[in-house]
């Protein structure tokens, strides 16, 4: 018999300025099942979730329907509130008067009949749940970081540090990011590398770390508490356990042409190279696509001066199988290239600023490079055509970001402050020279960041100039910047020597095979989702999967590590407990009637569906049919849905509660159309 | 492939050489142009800038009478294409606007009305391949700027068809036409448009600028799609020699005459004669085309 308590909550006015919950908490008393209705203000509050509380115990409730907002807000709520009461979570359930109701109507009347209605199907549903116990679940005690920047490198530490092996995977020769190629970060003025490297060493000689550089993350299956992750670590063709990094194959290797990534094509490397002076690890690797020797077959000249016949042309990828139980992803973020040739039809690029096509137009990493003391020019600004140093340099704001007719609508947030540090640190090198700023709105946000670019202005002399760039063109050994500045209300022509611009932060290109692979959701720009923007920031939409930095949006260093301490606690948090609990809301296989089909195992997205034989007592096989491996069901209801025999039903949401829902509200309906 | 030809009061009149190129050209790539019976002004210059709602209203007139032929409407005029494309634009996302228009209009907007700008057909709908096709005389030598003025994509939401600050449609087709583009930074400068007739010193300056930027820029001559541009670059070229003491000589083409001249058409055919800044010297020292022919 059921004996079912109805909670209506008003959510202050969310719900009650259009739904008249008094009357929905009254009519509610009279559905057929229902002992006990009742109205409150705030039903999550403490005081509401007491008035549940003891309702249970006063009126013996044996089942709970709050009326309120979504589930996925409160349902963790009032299911703990009912296990306090000595019921079952299970046979708590929620009605949406809220998104579903309040929020998207506006005739009271109608609304609040709505209500009654949603109030009355979730009744019909509880009448028919029964208890149900969480699966439990092992927990491998092992966490994997994707990405070896400054928010991967924390989370690597943070976590190694509270006593939990991690395996720290970057696809890059060595770990470090793009924070190893800034030169000094704002709104401090401290180096970028001098707090950097030190953070980067502690990664390479942690015992709880495990770190693959060069190396990506090919496949990952399983679930929360137990991830099987498939590494694949790219052929270094340098044995690194003979090599000691001494150096001598990159000063002798013949090919030393090739781009220098790290300095973003402002100098050349060679073949056999150390992507950068403090490179961890500080080994050497081959770029086979510019090698000689894997190009025609000869050269050899590294492997003929190693003392330590580290070199290893045969050397192949290799594959290593790693399980963990918690994983953080910490991808980071790539610049938008601006130049004609795009990746896909969304980016357009920008032909009018010429960038690619004058080397004097140059990206804000670039810049970056210039500045810095291990860059290509030692620190010293000097302009990439001709190496003079230049005299009156622009910076643009806002190049791809913000503009919706190009593709990026988003803004890319760090700008504005690592702008005003750019004009900042340039003026400070070339006290003559003039620093000009075309911007949209200045938006340093953050802490001391707006006193920062105030400080440019005012002690530095960075003219700041309101307006959009509309082209740059070279003429007469210049570059002339067209622009307006929108509060004088003038065109505004600049002659510049070097032009720095401001190019959109986009995620890492074709990031998104890795995170189909993972099964985390992504936005429309591949920048990682969040599981709910404001409370649940750092936790994917996958159990188990954090994320930090720059993947999940446009972020500078202080955020990157926040987040990344956060992903790591919350990981941490994840992997302290002995087992995990899981939903029981799984598919669940009636033995009797199935017969052996197998076609929910070949639909079953999650792989939880098995053979499984039934034998008699002389232990032969009378007949095989599916079982669900419960901690590894999401309880999609795929199997549901392509069940030929109806032998499988899911927990919390059988057949015959839907129909008794469906049901609930067709008799309404005839019940008024007649 | 069919469309409602939309020529607009330029075309009929200033710019009667870019209509003829345009007949002339079109049929050779498969597409016939029907022009609108008794269409009206497209709601431009004084109107646009005097009360919007009438102007949307002319446009409204205009579709109505299109419909008649064919609910996808071709137009050559830069300023007509850019008038008609808003309007479009404002009625689809305004129903205020769309129903204070019909009032205005006494006509009712039918929501299938498409408006392109022929060198968005010419590049999109028929292709390079189809144009590379039909050239027998290769514009070889020929160095040309395409210039597209302010109106063909801007504002972009409304009007674009190509990337609003650096379009290429034209350089593409001209360049499978044979010619050499000239990559240059004015593409989508503002030749002074119609201060023509208040300031004419401003379209002198603003004109002077773009017609010499193309000249250091190595071009021979100049590609529009618009008759302002045109009128700006070639009716006034002289008086902006004589102002700024420079030898320009630089012929204005419609792009649709270049095609012409690439798909073997007369002189004659494509209105070159229209043209003030004669086109004939340049030509046949490229070996292009003569005016005998």
């Amino acid at each position: 018999m059921a004996r079912i308590g109805v909670f209506v909550c008003h959510c202050g006015e969310n719900i009650a300025s259009v739904v008249d919950c008094e009357r929905v908490a009254k009519i509610s008393a009279s559905l057929p099942g229902v002992t006990y209705a009742t109205d409150y203000k705030y039903m999550c509050s403490d005081p509401g979730q007491d008035l549940i509380k003891s309702a249970i115990a006063e009126h013996n409730l044996n089942g709970v329907v709050v009326a309120a907002c979504s589930p996925h807000m409160h349902e963790t709520t009032f299911r703990k509130a009912a296990q306090q009461a000595g019921l079952n979570p299970y046979l708590c359930e929620m009605a949406n008067i809220r998104e579903h109701c309040s929020w998207v109507h506006d005739d009271h009347e109608k609304a609040t009949q709505k209500a009654i209605d949603l109030v009355r199907i979730m009744v019909e549903k509880v009448r028919r749940n029964h208890p149900l116990e969480p699966v439990r679940v092992s927990v491998t005690k092992r966490a994997l970081v994707i990405g070896g920047g400054i928010a991967g490198i924390q989370a690597a530490l943070d976590m190694a540090n509270g006593g939990i092996e991690v395996v720290l995977v970057e696809k890059e020769p060595s770990i470090g990011g793009h924070m190893a190629q800034l030169s000094e970060t704002f709104p401090t003025l401290d180096c970028s590398q001098c707090i950097l490297t030190p953070k980067m060493v502690e990664v390479a000689q942690h015992p709880n770390i495990k770190l693959y550089t060069y190396s990506e993350v090919e496949n990952v299956s399983g679930f929360v508490g137990n991830f099987k992750v498939t590494v694949r670590k790219k052929a270094r063709s340098v044995n690194m356990e003979l090599c000691n990094g001494c150096g001598l194959c990159t000063q002798k290797c013949p090919s030393r042409k090739i781009p220098n990534e790290f300095d973003r094509g402002l100098s050349n490397r060679s073949a056999i190279y150390i992507p950068f002076p403090q490179a961890i690890p500080n080994k050497p690797v081959i770029d086979r696509d510019h090698c000689i020797h894997f190009k025609t077959g000869k050269c050899g000249v590294c492997e003929k001066v190693c003392g330590t016949k580290a070199i290893d042309f045969d050397q192949q990828d290799e594959l290593v199988n790693e399980e963990v139980g918690a994983i953080v992803v910490a991808t980071g973020y790539d610049l938008y290239n601006i130049s004609m040739d795009q990746p896909n039809d969304k980016l357009e690029g920008y032909g009018e600023y010429g960038y690619g096509k004058y080397p004097d137009v140059i990206d804000g990493l670039q810049f970056e490079r210039l500045l810095s003391a291990t860059g290509p020019t030692g620190g010293k600004i000097l302009r990439p055509s001709d190496g003079k140093e230049p005299k009156n340099v622009v910076f643009i704001s806002c190049v791809g970001s913000r503009h919706n007719a190009k593709g990026i609508t988003y803004c890319s947030k760090i700008c504005c402050t690592y702008i005003a540090k750019h004009g900042m640190l340039y003026k400070h090198k070339v006290p003559d020279g003039n620093a000009y700023v075309f911007y949209m709105d200045v938006r340093t946000s953050g802490k001391r960041f707006d006193e920062f670019w105030r400080r440019a202005v005012e002690e530095d002399g960075l003219v700041y100039l309101r307006g959009r760039v509309s082209k740059i063109y070279e003429q007469d050994g210049h570059l002339i910047v067209k622009g307006a500045d929108t509060l004088s209300g003038v065109a505004v022509e600049v002659e510049a020597d070097l032009v720095v611009l401001a190019t959109a932060i986009v995620p890492q290109p074709n990031i998104e095979k890795l995170f189909q692979n993972l099964g985390i959701s992504y936005d429309e720009y591949n920048f990682v989702t969040e599981a709910h923007p404001k409370l649940r920031p750092v936790e994917s939409s996958t159990a188990g999967i954090f994320l930090a930095g720059a993947c999940h949006s446009p972020k500078d260093i202080p955020e990157s590590v926040a987040q990344a301490s956060a992903a790591a606690s919350k990981a941490l948090i994840l992997l302290s407990k002995p087992e995990l609990e899981r939903e029981p809301l799984v598919a669940k296989v009636n033995e009797a009637t199935c017969i052996g089909c197998f076609y929910c195992l070949r639909a079953c997205p999650a792989k939880a569906i098995t053979e499984k034989e039934i034998k008699n007592r002389a232990g032969e096989v009378l007949r095989k049919v599916s079982e669900v491996n419960p901690s590894v069901c999401t309880g999609c209801g795929t199997c549901v849905s392509v069940c030929f025999s109806n032998s499988i039903d899911l927990e919390g949401f059988t057949d015959e509660q839907i129909y008794a829902e469906i049901n609930s509200v067709i008799e309404r309906m005839s019940v008024i159309q007649q | 492939m069919r469309f409602a030809y939309y020529p607009g009061c330029s075309l009929h009149s200033t710019a009667v050489e870019f209509d003829i190129s345009t007949r002339a050209v079109a049929p050779l790539l498969g597409i016939e142009l029907v022009e609108i019976p008794n269409w009206v002004c497209c709601g431009a210059s004084p109107t646009h800038q005097r009360d919007s709602i009438l102007s949307y209203a002319l446009a409204v007139a205009n579709f109505n009478k299109a419909e008649l032929v064919n609910e996808q409407i071709g137009v050559q005029c830069a300023s007509c294409y850019n008038n008609l494309r808003r309007a479009l634009f404002e009625l689809h996302h305004s129903d205020e606007i769309k129903k204070k228009v019909e009032k205005v209009a006494g006509l009712d907007f039918g929501n299938n009305v498409q408006v392109f700008h022929l060198l968005d057909v010419f590049r999109n709908q028929i292709g390079l391949e189809a144009i590379k096709e039909k050239v027998t005389h290769p514009l070889k030598g020929l160095n040309v700027a395409a210039y597209y003025g302010c109106l063909l994509t801007r504002p972009p939401e409304a009007v674009a068809f190509d990337d609003p600050e650096w379009p290429t449609s034209m350089d593409d087709i001209l360049q499978t036409c044979g010619a050499t583009m000239v990559d240059w930074p004015y593409k989508t400068e503002c030749c002074g448009a119609s201060l023509a007739l208040s300031r004419t010193d401003v379209v002198q300056k603003l004109s002077h600028d773009i017609l010499k930027m193309a000249k250091i820029h190595g071009a021979d001559c100049i590609a529009v799609a618009c008759p302002l541009c045109h009128s700006n670059l070639d009716l006034r070229q002289k008086s902006i020699e004589k102002k700024f003491a420079e030898n320009l000589e630089l012929p204005i083409f419609y792009y649709t005459q270049l095609m012409g001249l690439a798909f073997g058409l007369s002189g004659k055919e494509l209105g070159l004669d229209k043209l003030i800044v004669n086109p004939w010297k340049l030509l046949e020292e490229k070996g292009i085309g003569s005016k005998k022919s």
